[in-house]
């Protein structure tokens, strides 16, 4: 068990180093000076000299990354250029946008997903499980920023239900904060939640098909309790897995939601610092997103262990 | 985990036979066609010129003369599809043979070599799967600008890992059958063993990933068009076309309907054609019906 | 009256017809013996009785288990039957335990279910019944998970569930078939020791003669969904009336005619290991420590002479496979040294090997998993030509294989065709093609019958004994099945625990076997003879 553990945690880690210097060497790369990038064409050469020793471009490439990513563990991503503020503050105030959106939305497609893969799987081949995996194969297929844009019209300007975009903050109060958060999430989430659906379904009729669901049987457990019993805890290893990699996803889904809904997230703000070329902002949250991802992953792996013993005991 | 693929034993003849009578391979197949036949007609023929803009037709709602109605510039939405579709067929399909050509032997290899070339090579993978695929996208395109080309790079870098990983574990699948030992006995090498005995046996695999990513590749361009990172105006593409339906939605719905629906139709077709290949190939899930 | 009745029961799956006017009966603590060859119908006959029949089968007639009708009853009362009044056991004890699960959860589940007993009644019971399979909890815990344990260990598992609460019918499905033969001695012992116990019926499947011989009071012979013949086992089998019933009791004694032993005579050897050792690196515990390495093959030295056959016989486990592997250059030895023909083989290259692959080839189990389904039969026969020095050029190949394929008794037309159009036997011939189309003086053979069907087994043994006398290969048998050494093999090897124990002429091993390993696989390995004998002595 500890040394799986281990192993995986030591992996985590050397991803997230490795990940960190491809952030760091990607935008070193970037072509021409980023202080003049930044700065714009007109800017004069000591405004730009000026920048380039704030931004510590002027120091050796090892060390700016010792730096930087020194900075990143003591939680100080540096100075916005473009909004002039800590990039910590703006991460802390976008970040109470786009962490509860995509809870909502994860939650949103697991709870959606797997009674129904539990229940098409149950139903295999019958008219339940035709209609829910058809409902599916169409779900898969659904981009979720068009859905967004039929939701909005169909709640939002038809039946106006919900604000069609923008967000009030929660300093005004829980509930209108939750109703400009939900129709965003339902996009993220029902899209992610059709490809969960068919994976556990598909991941329960796989296990339906093994020998000790025949031992089960001939115990004489209906074929319900078969199900609940012995077939969800051995299906439940490739739904985490997607639950994984779903998690991605729903990041990077924030990016395009957050701007078709005028959300002042994490996903906005990355992709306006990327448009206004604020490359301090871009590296912090890449690197914010990029720790999110491989923490998740890291969870998965541990959650393997909990479902699995063999993984408790082998290497 | 272990992946555990069963070798269908039988001839191209029994298989085309077989698909034929599969609906999800019908309809997936009749819809891909129709989808590509669509994207080769716009080379020769469209209702409409796509780049001249008649102002005085501006967001007409749907009729004979125009079957999806026209945008705030007065083009003809459904000329515009069929033009968006090439763009959006033409990233995916190269981004797939990106994600394949590199992927596929790399996961072939670490699968032969095994040991520490196959734990780099996987950790390398784990790197890249680290990264939200399409916030690299929008990383990439940011940096060396957006347009068609860019965004072709940047999802056939995520389409490597995808396909590295299946070859890997579809041919750490294959390796220890006793038909590879016997090609051990015969002397042959691991590349030649790779190359005629495993490759083949794992074809099937990568093809239904193939659709797979294929369809991913068309949601994916859209994603980057619709923030503009994609294919440049007066190109038309379907995820451009959203975004400037977004803001017309209460006068001018149709605009967001029909490239919307291009975008589910051509995805379904081809999640039903790998679903359908996935079904007539694999043995076990016949044996589900 | 009988417990289980099967009356004119036919069965179709898919419209393909399985069982054609079935009968059967199990009395109240007989064991039947159902006995048939693969594809008989034989396991489809139990999972009928159980109710466990895959979505498109249809069945017609009559099963009737203690007065109830089985066809016509719902799933509710199948399901209060399953476990309580009929158990079953099943053949792949690897897999037929949930993963997830402890083996006391696993066992009290059934108890709990069916008894409504509280948990720790049932857990109390389920600790009873392991102890009983012969787990004892002091040293296999309820808490065990089915990987930490052997496949004997599981099987044992997988009949306590069957047998937890004594129910009236227990159905084994070949319970020891995926077993070595000291494990399958045992398991038989213990499902004979229970059924006492309690007056259960047995309905015991079995594809192998003997075993069902030793068990069962009364042998039902099937055959392509047909029963052949029934009765009492002993005089079924002493007077073989049937002539379906003469032919399996045949085969599954064969031996080939082989005129002479070869190679005794010359002095020269052609295959000589010398202390060769292979361990396996022990799998990490913790970070930083790892189990002891395991040594699969333990200081083993061998020579053989040209022509000759040799035997290494073994229990499952006990390093044979992994020689083999060494033998042929497919795995390399921790250390010692292998010479064939003179040349040592160790540590050379790919291309330094190949003189000595041309020399040396392979003939596995499985006919299904040997050959690639993705190629036609001319490549895959003419694979091994690959190490000539001057490549065939096509039309040479051709003949070659064609000349191949007509020494192993197939057409030379069936070359254009794939593996999958041949049966099990057809492709072990095509193995054997395989095999001798570089004329090789060497070739190992890992289990190559035990997958085959009696009669099948018989004309390939044959074919192995012929091509022996005719070409003068020498072959290095590697079986758990002493019937295969006696039918064709010169000398005999025993090894156990990664050493050779034993060595001597085929005969002399198996009749008075000194080692304690060689006596304990020949007091274990099944004889059908012997066993006839027993049944007749019993009944006078």
């Amino acid at each position: 068990m500890t040394a799986y553990l281990l192993k995986r945690l030591a992996i985590a880690i050397a991803t997230l180093i490795l990940a960190s210097m491809v952030v760091f060497a990607v935008l070193e790369v970037l072509p021409g000076d980023p202080a003049r990038l930044m700065l714009g064409l007109n800017a004069s050469a000591d405004q730009v000299e000026l920048l380039r020793n704030q931004m510590g471009l002027n120091a050796p490439l090892a060390l700016r990354y010792l730096h930087w990513a020194g900075g990143l563990l003591s939680l100080d991503f540096g100075r916005s250029y473009t909004y002039s503020v800590p990039v910590i503050d703006l991460v802390r105030e976008r970040l109470a946008v786009s962490l509860p959106l995509a809870l909502i939305a994860l939650a949103l497609s697991t709870m959606i997903a797997i009674p129904v893969g539990l229940f098409s799987a149950s139903r295999r081949g019958r008219a339940g499980d035709t209609i829910s995996m058809g409902a599916a194969q169409l779900g898969v297929a659904v981009p979720n920023f068009w859905f967004a844009l039929m939701l909005i019209y169909v709640f939002a300007v038809w039946l106006q239900l919900v604000p069609a975009g923008g967000f009030p903050g929660w300093s005004a109060g829980i509930w209108p904060a939750l109703k400009s958060l939900l129709l965003p999430a339902v996009a993220l989430a029902l899209p992610q939640a059709a490809i969960l659906a068919r994976v556990t379904r598909s991941a329960l009729i796989e296990v339906l098909n093994e020998d000790y669901i025949r031992t089960a049987r001939a115990k004489g457990l209906p074929y319900r309790a078969v199900l609940w019993r012995h077939a969800l805890r051995n299906a439940m290893i490739p739904v985490l897995t997607i639950l994984g990699l779903q998690f991605a996803f729903l990041l990077a889904g924030t990016i395009i939601i957050e701007n078709v809904f005028y959300l002042p997230g994490l996903g906005r703000l990355v992709f306006q610092a990327i448009t206004q070329r604020d490359l301090i902002v871009v590296e912090s949250v890449v690197m914010l997103l990029v720790a999110a991802v491989i923490a998740v992953n890291l969870l998965v792996d541990l959650s393997y262990a909990v479902v699995d013993p063999r993984l408790r005991t082998r290497q | 985990m272990t992946l555990h693929i069963d070798i269908p034993e039988e001839t191209f003849g029994t298989i085309l036979a077989k698909a034929f009578r599969n609906t999800a391979f019908v309809a997936g197949f009749v819809i891909t066609v129709l989808i590509l036949a669509m994207a080769i007609v716009s080379y020769a023929w469209t209702p409409y010129d796509v780049t001249k803009l008649m102002i005085s037709d501006k967001t007409q709602v749907p009729s004979l003369a125009h079957w999806f109605g026209t945008d705030h510039f007065g083009r003809d939405i459904l000329s515009m599809v069929m033009v968006g579709a090439r763009n959006s067929i033409a990233v995916a399909l190269v981004a797939v043979g990106i994600g394949m050509g590199v992927g596929v032997p790399l996961g072939a290899f670490a699968a032969a070599r095994g040991g520490l070339v196959d734990e780099a090579l996987m950790r390398l993978n784990d790197l890249v799967f680290a990264f939200p695929a399409l916030l690299s996208a929008i990383m990439i395109t940011a940096i060396f600008g957006p347009g068609a080309v860019n965004a072709i790079i940047a999802i056939g870098i995520f389409n490597i890992p995808v396909f590295a990983r299946v070859a890997r574990a579809g041919a750490l699948a294959i390796w220890p059958r006793e038909f590879i030992l016997a090609a051990r006995a015969a002397g042959k090498s691991s590349t030649q063993i790779s190359i005629e005995h495993v490759l083949p046996n794992i074809a099937t695999l990568l093809l239904v990933q193939g659709t797979i990513q294929f369809a991913l590749g068309i949601l994916a361009e859209a994603g980057l068009s619709y923030l503009g990172l994609g294919a440049q105006p007066p190109m038309p593409s379907w995820g451009r076309m959203l975004f400037d339906a977004q803001t017309r939605m209460v006068v001018a719905p149709w605009m967001a309907i029909f490239p919307g629906m291009a975008i589910v139709v051509t995805v379904l077709g081809l999640n039903l054609l790998g679903d359908g290949i996935a079904d007539i190939l694999d043995p076990k899930s016949r044996r589900q019906r | 009256m009988s417990l289980l009745d099967i009356k004119n029961l036919s069965l179709t799956i898919d419209d393909t017809p399985i069982l054609k006017g079935m009968e059967l009966s199990v009395a109240p603590g007989e064991v039947m013996g159902l006995v048939g060859e693969s594809g008989s119908g034989k396991s489809m006959t139990a999972l009928t009785v159980m109710q466990l029949l895959p979505y498109a089968a249809r069945a017609t007639g009559r099963v009737t288990f203690d007065g109830i009708d089985l066809l016509a009853a719902t799933e509710d009362q199948m399901c209060a039957l399953r476990g309580d009044d009929i158990g079953m056991v099943f053949q792949e004890p690897m897999t037929a335990l949930n993963p997830v699960k402890t083996i006391g959860e696993q066992v009290a589940e059934g108890i709990r279910w069916h008894t409504k007993a509280s948990r720790a009644e049932a857990e109390d019971r389920a600790r009873k019944m392991l102890d009983r399979v012969g787990l004892p909890s002091a040293k296999f815990p309820m808490s065990r998970y089915p990987h930490e344990l052997s496949g004997g260990q599981r099987q044992r598992v997988v009949i306590a569930i069957a047998c937890a609460l004594k129910p009236k019918l227990l159905i084994a499905d070949e319970p020891t078939t995926a077993l070595d033969v000291v494990l399958q001695a045992q398991i038989l012992d213990l499902l004979r020791d229970l059924v006492a116990e309690s007056r259960m019926g047995l309905l015991l499947i079995s594809h192998d003669l003997a075993v069902v011989t030793e068990m069962a009071d009364r042998i039902t012979i099937l055959r392509r969904g047909e029963v052949m013949e029934t009765g009492d086992t002993a005089r079924t089998l002493s007077e073989q009336l049937h002539p379906f019933t003469r032919q399996l009791a045949q085969a599954s004694i064969h031996v080939p005619a082989r005129s002479k032993p070869h190679g005794l005579e010359t002095g020269r050897s052609l295959l000589q290991v010398e202390g060769v050792t292979r361990d396996y690196a022990g799998r990490r515990t913790s970070l930083f420590r790892r189990a002891p390495d395991i040594r699969a093959v333990d200081q083993v030295s061998l020579s053989m002479a040209p022509g000759q056959s040799l035997a290494l016989v073994g229990r499952s486990g006990c390093g044979k496979s992994t020689l083999a592997r060494m033998i042929l250059a497919l795995d390399r030895p921790s250390s010692g040294t292998i010479r064939f023909r003179g040349e040592t083989i160790t540590g050379k290259s790919e291309a330094e090997l190949k003189p000595a692959r041309r020399d040396m080839q392979v003939v596995f189990q499985d006919p299904y998993g040997s050959f690639d389904p993705r190629q036609k039969v001319e490549k895959l026969v003419a694979e091994p030509l690959h190490v000539l020095d001057k490549k065939p050029t096509r039309a040479e190949r051709r003949e070659m294989v064609a000349h191949a394929l007509h020494e192993v008794g197939l057409d030379q037309r069936d070359m254009d065709k794939y593996p999958h159009e041949f049966s099990g036997g057809q492709r072990q011939r095509l193995s054997i093609a395989r095999a001798i189309i570089t004329r090789p003086k060497l070739v190992v053979a890992d289990e190559p019958v035990s997958a085959l069907d009696v009669s099948i087994r018989a004309q390939i043994l044959d074919l192995f004994a012929e091509l022996n006398q005719k070409l003068g290969i020498a072959y290095l048998f590697i079986t758990h099945d002493l019937t295969v050494a006696r039918a064709i093999t010169d000398e005999v090897l025993v090894m156990h625990d990664g050493k050779i124990v034993e060595r001597g002429k085929t005969s002399d091993v198996l009749d008075h076997p000194q080692s304690e390993a060689a006596k304990a696989l020949v007091t274990a390995a099944p004889d059908l003879y012997r066993a006839i004998a027993r049944r007749m002595r019993e009944q006078g």
